[in-house]
């Protein structure tokens, strides 16, 4: 039976994608700061599925602890999921340095951190699949979140490295752009119904895009064409848009 | 902060309100502390305005199964999980919910605030007869486990006790051995009110029972119904076919209704026609067959959002239960709904089991549930009957009302008083409310 590692099992969007992969008879690696929180999620895929789940520690922001995680995978899993996202008020973090350093390492440095490992496996390997969870808001930076955007931005940037990289070693790199998806994080928001995707939504495109190899992910259509045009307004246009 | 417009099934009545989620349990207690009023709503399935209010709190993220004795039949799980979901996980390992309303599209946590009854009542009561011990979440933050020897007041009022006495978290409760998931199923024609009581009484030994009653037919055709009898099947009632998967848990096979039917499209003619239709399909006396659970237990949840057919003024289902010396009672009421030609699609008699439990609904004796559109004159009309299931000792089913007077509440629910005391003890200042409550003068 294969395995697939969850890394930020905690978020609507991990576990959504947990539950999913359990469903196709995948074992599931959950791993979360927080391991007892995540038991109810143990012996939900356990009970429902009938597959194994197992719980491990991880922290996005220490970087040092990285390679010793991986190292006590067993066994190591065949498709690995970086969901870990962290997004706050863009006026708040970048008033507070500590603040925009949390969104920038959780956005991207602990990504880079711990896919490097498993990369580097996976390339030795000749194996495997990683899947990044980014963002379409980092096909553009707006004043309203630039900060999270330009992490996303440059997350999305070393996945299509990745990507190019891991072709000639037979790993798969899928990028996902979910577009609006309700989860806890965006719950005070009022986000248009056609352009939102619920959590198990995503996890169900990422599903059947690991198993047709897509490279880019977007999860609802019309977000494909939507970036495009944002994407090709003019800076001159653009940096007047109150976006 | 996000504020939707919500309603319960019956789409009346419609309320503004901010909806709070949570995947953990400290996560509620945030909540809590954000909120002057909140109330904890499930998949939405009760009729009226029991889930209503300024702030609801969503279980719906809450669902996990933490426990399952494949050997005992014990189950364990957080409160949002909904029935069909539990469904798919005993089903195929031997095990069926010991009790299901007609709906599988539920939360635990909605089964057991409305202490839920099936078409097996009178031989295995409600849900709470199968609890064996729930977490309910106080307004002070505190988690209690109860069950009916720890904290039993807390538990009691909790059975039935519309969400107000905190938010029920963890439900750990009994399941039935079933040896196959097909029911061995008997429909009988009756003439008329006189002999579907008496046959309801001839087969009291079955586990299911429920009979659907034309409530428009006057005459010496007046209550003509099909009473609905069940069983578990064994293995031998099976078919070729069926014994081949013989724990099958039927595929999804579902409709959805689209849009809301105007209003104009259900009248007293078109009711009429579906009864003599639903009515005339049974050509025989009686029909015996082996069917899917899902027919049987589900017939309605085939047709998604069905309650969409009653328009967008909405619907009010009325359920009552008369104590069985009261059959006059239940004659006096359908007559004056036959003779008000108020229309329903569908309306449900039963006969209950013993149960006198400190708040659920369910009591011995008779319960009828219809659905009424919403129109004008449908409140005083309702108010009438009131006055008869009163009289006739009876009371109505929370889960379902949306509109009763709070006086009636207080002269049928006979605990009403011990009860409100319970919910003061747990819940001071009412910090967990709801429109209903208030409406009913438990909270106020």
């Amino acid at each position: 039976m294969p395995t697939v590692l969850i890394l930020g099992a905690t978020s609507d969007i991990g576990f959504a994608i947990a539950r999913k992969f359990a469903s196709e008879k995948y074992n599931v690696q959950l791993a979360a700061r927080n391991t007892i929180s995540l038991q109810p999620f143990q012996s939900d895929i356990q009970i429902r599925y009938g597959v194994q789940c197992s719980l491990h520690s991880f922290n996005a922001l220490d970087f040092n602890a990285h390679s010793g995680f991986y190292n006590s995978l067993v066994p190591k899993p065949d498709v690995t999921v970086y969901v870990i996202g962290y997004m706050n008020d863009n006026e708040k973090v970048i008033s507070d340095w500590e603040e925009s350093l949390r969104t920038i390492n959780t956005n991207y440095t602990g990504a880079v951190s711990i896919l490097n490992i498993i990369a580097a496996d996976y390339a030795a390997h000749k194996a495997g699949t990683i899947v990044g969870i980014s963002s379409v808001a980092g096909n553009r930076g707006r004043q309203s979140n630039y900060i999270y955007g330009s992490a996303k931005s440059a997350f999305t940037s070393y996945l299509s490295g990745l990507r190019n990289k891991l072709y000639h070693d037979n790993v798969h790199v899928m990028t996902v752009l979910p577009g609006f998806v309700y989860t806890k994080m965006t719950e005070h928001l009022k986000l248009p119904p056609l352009l939102t995707a619920s959590p198990e939504n995503v996890a169900e495109a990422i599903y059947n895009g690991v198993r047709s190899k897509r490279d880019v992910l977007y999860v609802k259509w019309f977000w494909k064409w939507i970036m495009l045009i944002i994407t090709t307004i003019p800076e001159s246009i653009f940096k007047k848009k109150k976006l | 902060m996000m504020k939707k417009f919500i309603a319960n099934w019956g789409n009346f009545p419609v309320m503004e309100s901010e909806e709070k989620s949570f995947s953990f349990s400290e996560q509620i207690k945030d909540s809590l502390n954000q909120t002057d009023s909140i109330i904890a709503r499930g998949n939405g399935r009760c009729y009226g305005d029991a889930s209503l209010e300024k702030y609801t709190l969503s279980t719906l993220k809450y669902d996990k199964i933490l426990f399952f004795d494949v050997e005992q039949g014990i189950f364990e799980c957080q409160s949002g999980i909904t029935l069909d979901k539990i469904l798919e996980v005993i089903v195929p390992k031997g095990w069926f919910l010991p009790v299901t309303p007609g709906t599988k599209y539920i939360t635990v946590g909605g089964a057991v605030a409305s202490d839920v009854h099936g078409k097996n009542h009178h031989v295995d009561g409600s849900f709470s007869a199968h609890v064996l011990e729930m977490d309910v979440l106080l307004s002070s933050g505190e988690t209690l486990t109860c069950s009916t020897t720890q904290y039993p007041d807390l538990f009691w009022a909790t059975c039935g006790g519309m969400g107000l006495t905190g938010i029920i978290t963890r439900v750990k409760f009994d399941l039935k051995k079933i040896e196959t998931s097909y029911i061995r199923q008997k429909q009988i024609k009756a003439e008329n009110l006189e002999e579907v009581l008496r046959l309801f009484d001839e087969n009291q030994h079955y586990t299911y029972s429920v009979a659907w009653i034309d409530c428009l037919k006057k005459g010496k055709n007046f209550g003509r119904s099909i009473l609905m009898l069940g069983e578990h099947a064994g293995l031998q009632d099976l078919d070729a076919k069926q014994r081949m998967e013989p724990l099958k848990v039927p595929a999804k096979k579902q409709i959805s209704f689209p849009f809301n039917l105007p209003s104009f499209v259900l009248n007293q003619y078109t009711v009429k026609a579906f009864n003599f239709l639903f009515y005339g399909k049974n050509f025989k006396k009686e029909i015996n067959n082996v069917v899917s659970y899902e027919p049987f237990f589900y017939p309605l949840d085939a047709i998604l959002n069905w309650n969409r057919g009653y328009g967008k003024k909405g619907f009010l289902q009325y359920q009552f239960v008369l104590p069985l010396e009261s059959k006059q009672g239940l004659i006096e009421i359908l007559h004056r709904i036959s003779n008000a030609g108020m229309g329903s699609f569908l309306a449900v008699l039963k006969v209950f089991g013993e149960q006198n439990d400190l708040i659920s609904f369910p009591k011995k004796g008779y319960t009828l549930a219809l659905d009424f559109p919403v129109r004008n004159n449908l409140f005083p009309f309702l108010d009438e009957l009131d006055k008869i299931v009163m009289q006739y000792n009876g009371r109505l089913y929370l889960s379902k009302d949306a509109r009763m007077k709070a006086d009636v509440f207080w002269k049928s629910y006979e605990n009403a008083n011990k009860f409100q005391e319970i919910i003061k003890k747990y819940n001071p200042g009412f910090r967990i409310n709801s429109i209903q409550a208030r409406r009913l003068h438990i909270t106020q």
